[in-house]
Order: structure tokens, then sequence, then C-alpha cells
């Protein structure tokens, strides 16, 4: 079930991306943050102990939405703007 | 005078877009960098698009403040230089590191005005590191700037000034909000009366927005202690005890924060002298009524060195601002440098009460399970920090950092530091003042590795 619920910008046009190889799609306006938890409910898991993880501060400043697109390219979900595209990956463990 | 480099504010929330207005206005031309791809800050942070809110939907009764902010930053387009989404990651040598647009730049500057803000203040309860706990903050932005509710069913827990203000805001905007939980007993808003004379708008809007959410339905519980998140894959429930008695209510979202702690990194890397605040329960870079630091040609403005609100970051940026054109021999306003110190010091006062209104749960420290996560980067848990007090005999900070990796995560210590803080003094019998603070290291945020080995090449050339 998703975490986040959306109380706007529901028509706001699409932006598709892919969530551990499914199709699915953001919103303009989104963060990747938003992208991903208005579809799952979680972003990650942790390091060391693989527990689920879903972000905390939103603001930069706790560190624990990083996520690895396809490309071994690494995002702080909070704080990037989804793009169409991206392919997003939740279920690798390490992501440091 | 075009000869000397630009002054360098970080950050573009309320204290540094009234620092650059100041500087602007005395002719000279700032760099501002902001981590922000638009400025405000995290109170007046800008959605990443319009999305048919209006201001007074975002920010309440906070709206002609938050749009006058960002009019006012916008019509110095053209007298400053401004670089959104930029990261100053490194300040050495009177030159600050920073990341902008994927590239490292390195930046001279002569006058840094750190206006750096704040994050929420935690202390490690049972399953806080669960999908659906976020701080009151995250909750606040994934409102305001994104339009999404943490949940169908939400949860918030604390203490501070925020905690009735978000809850309040989700409530407003159609959210179901099950229940505030305020760790401090009902008898501490009492002294709320005491702020009357001081800023009686400011009481009465908290008074009438508890009045709301509780004819809006939502449960008000004071004196909450023992507070447990329960859930396997995301949160499912919160339980806590109160008068002597077990609660437990089902919850799918939980705001959580107790007040806000100060971002002080870069005051440290710029060598400023720290000095512990008892009111804050931190050590923090000292600074006097004008905003000046210990090193000359710094200046701190807002929260990044003591948390007093957007209302006194908004003056302090100004009198950092005229502190700065007084040193550099520039004519300056002093008439007006002291009232807003006067502005200043009445906000102080209140600050002290709203202190004592929403008071810091130091006694929680002591019922911190074994079991319950401290540091969330590197998921070392409160008996393992314990054990490593009483094993190597810890008695400071960095100490306990070297040798239980607490505060060594990515987050450098933002997020347990506190907690951490509060344990070491706890374990060892001695007030939070006697145990240090951590000694902040360059990046002070995560850069690619490549980003600062071109840094460091860079300056040894």
């Amino acid at each position: 079930m998703p975490l986040l619920r959306r109380l706007i910008r529901a028509d706001h046009p699409a932006i598709p991306f892919t969530l551990d190889s499914e199709r699915c799609e953001g919103r303009a306006g989104d963060t990747v943050l938003t992208a991903i938890l208005t579809q799952v409910e979680r972003l990650r898991l942790s390091e060391f102990s693989a527990s689920p993880r879903a972000g905390f501060c939103q603001m930069g400043a706790c560190q624990d939405c990083w996520v690895v697109l396809e490309s071994g390219e690494r995002l702080r979900a909070c704080s990037t703007a989804l793009t169409a595209g991206m392919s997003i990956l939740t279920r690798r463990a390490r992501t440091a | 005078m075009s000869e000397r480099p630009q002054p360098l504010i970080v950050g573009a929330g309320p204290a540094g877009i009234r620092a650059a207005q100041a500087l602007v206005a005395a002719g000279l031309r700032p760099l501002v960098v902001d981590e922000a791809p638009a400025c405000g800050g995290q109170i007046y942070r800008q959605r990443l698009v319009p999305d048919g809110r209006s201001t007074r939907d975002l920010y309440g009764s906070e709206a002609p403040k938050a749009e006058a902010l960002h009019r006012d930053f916008a019509a110095l387009d053209g007298k400053l230089d401004y670089w959104p989404q930029a990261l100053l990651w490194n300040l050495r040598d009177g030159r600050a590191d920073i990341m902008v647009a994927g590239t490292s730049r390195q930046v001279t500057y002569d006058g840094l005005l750190l206006a750096t803000g704040a994050t929420d203040r935690i202390l490690p309860i049972p399953g806080w590191t669960l999908p659906g706990v976020f701080t009151l903050g995250g909750a606040q932005i994934a409102l305001k700037s994104q339009g999404c509710a943490i949940g169908n069913r939400i949860v918030f827990l604390g203490s501070g000034p925020l905690l009735y203000l978000v809850a309040w805001q989700y409530m407003k905007a159609g959210a179901k909000v099950a229940a505030v939980l305020d760790t401090a007993p009902f008898s501490a808003k009492f002294h709320l009366l005491r702020g009357l004379p001081l800023f009686p708008g400011i009481v009465l809007r908290g008074m009438r927005m508890t009045a709301e959410l509780k004819l809006g339905g939502v449960a008000l519980h004071y004196g909450v202690g023992d507070v447990r998140i329960e859930g396997k894959n995301a949160v499912e429930a919160i339980a806590w005890r109160q008068d002597g008695l077990e609660h437990r209510l089902a919850c799918d979202g939980i705001g959580y924060g107790l007040a806000l702690r100060s971002e002080t990194q870069l005051a440290d890397l710029a060598g400023c002298r720290f000095a512990f605040s008892s009111r804050d329960r931190a050590t923090l870079p000292e600074r006097d009524t004008a905003g000046r630091t210990s090193m000359p040609g710094v200046y701190i403005a807002g929260d990044g060195a003591g948390i007093a609100g957007a209302d006194a970051a908004e003056r302090s940026g100004e009198r950092a601002a005229l502190a700065l054109l007084q040193d550099r021999g520039l004519p300056h306003d002093a008439t007006r440098a002291a009232a807003l110190e006067a502005e200043l010091a009445r906000i102080g006062r209140f600050r002290a009460v709203l202190e004592a209104a929403f008071p810091f749960p130091a006694h929680w420290v002591k019922d911190i399970a074994d079991s319950t996560t401290l540091c969330r980067c590197e998921e070392i848990t409160a008996g393992e920090v314990r054990a490593a007090i009483g094993q190597f005999g810890v008695h400071e900070l960095n100490r306990l950092k070297a040798v239980s990796r607490v505060g060594m995560g990515r987050c450098q210590g933002r997020v347990c530091g506190a907690a951490a803080a509060e344990l070491l003094a706890h374990e060892t019998n001695r007030g939070i003042e006697a145990v240090g603070r951590l000694r902040s290291q360059a990046p002070i945020k995560p850069v690619p590795l490549t980003l600062a080995l071109a840094a460091q090449q860079g300056a040894a050339e």
C-alpha cells in the first residue's frame, strides 16, 4: 500500500518512470520520494539489517532516502525532482 | 572596493533573504548559496510547481510574511549572485567548496554570513525507523511542498509549537488526524499565559488551533511517555503510557519531533568558538547580539546558533548584515540596528516562555530500551552505545563516536547527536553540558568522491 496520500496535484501531467522494473507514473511537481511513496511503502532497505526505510526528515538532513538508479547513479530522493524515464531500484540492500 | 571579494551568504531562508537585502541596499553584491531549488528556507518553502493552492492555503496566518520574503528576494535579481541547489560542503583557508550542477567550485569571500537554519530534534523510540514515521518538519514539507499526507490516519507526537501547527495544517487540508500526543503535561501550557503580554497574537492563535483540533475530533493527550511505534514493514499503531495507564491507537503515519536543533557544521568548519546553551541543551556557536561570531568576518543569523523561529530569523539576518557593513567600514543604520536588537530581545523572552510550555522530555533518556536503534545510519542500538560507554570509560562525544560509530554515518549526527549526548550524560551521571559536542567534518553532507578529490587537487595546486 502506498505510504503517502496525494491530496492535490492528482490531475497534473504524468511523468513515467520505473520502480524495480515496474512501470509507474508520477506527477509533475513530484520529488523522487513522493513519486515512489505514492506507489509503495518504502524507498530502500537499510545497509546492515535490510529493514525497510522511507526517509525521515524530507529536508536533506537525515540522508535516509538515498536511492539507486539502474545506471548506478545515487540520488537523495527528497531533494531530487522526478524526471521522465528514471529507472529506480529499491530492492538492493546496499545503496551506500 | 570592487577589488574585494563578495560577501557569501549561506542559506536563503528568512535570515539569508533579509541579510542579502540589507547588503544589496548598501551597494554590495553578495553571493547567496542555498540547497533548495527556490528561496524561502524550510518554513517558507516553495512548491516545485504551482498546484492550485494559495499562499494562504500553504502558510496560513504567515502567508503575508512568506509572500513578502519571496517577493523581496526576487526583486534582488541582478543585484546579487544566487546559486540555488548548491551545497557548500567545506570551508578552509578562507575559501568555500560549493557543489553546484554536478561540479565543485571554489569561492573566495570577504565576509561570511551563515543562515543555515535547523532541523527536528529527536530522541529514539522503538519503531521510529519504520516507514511512515517522519519528523514533524518532514510531515509539514510533504503537505506544504508536495501536497501529500503522510498517511490515512495520522498521529502527531512530540513537543514544541510545530506539533500543534502541523496537526492543525493536516486537519485543515482534509487529512485524518487521529491524535496529538504531547510529551509535556497539560499544566505546562499555563506558561503560555506569561507570553500573552509579549506576543498576544501568537498565543491566541495557538489556543485557537488547539480548540479547532478538539472541535475537529482530534484527541489531545498530554504527559505521554514510554512511546512505542508498532508495525512490521510500516507503521501500524502507536502505544504509550499516560497517568500510569497503557494506551494504543491504530495509525499508518506518524509525525514526530521534540522542537528543533541548530545546523552548526559550517560555523564549526569556519573556526567559530562554541559555548553551551542551557535553553537549547546544546553546545552552539557563540554570537553577540549583532550576530558576530568569535571569528572576524563570520556572522550567524537565524536558527543556526540557537532556536528562535522565523520572525527572529528575519531580524537577525538584517542585523548581522548591518554588523558586516559596519565592520567593513561602510555606512550602516545604527538606529535600525538597535531597533532590531530590541525586537530580538523580546522574541528571546518569548522563546523562554515557549521552552517552559513545550519542554524537552529529558527524562525519556533513562527509559530508552537497549534494543532501540539510536543511530539510524549505522544502525547502532542504545544498548551498544551504553556498552561502549562502559567498556571504554567514555566521557566525551567524539570519543564515543570513535568507539561506537554513533554520529559517523551519512547524517553526521544530525539525527542521533542530541540523543547520543543525552545518553552519554545520563550514563556518566553528568550534566549534558559536560559531554562536549560532535566535531563537524567536511564534506558536511555526502558529495561524490570524485568531486571531493578534484577539489582537494585544486587546493593543492
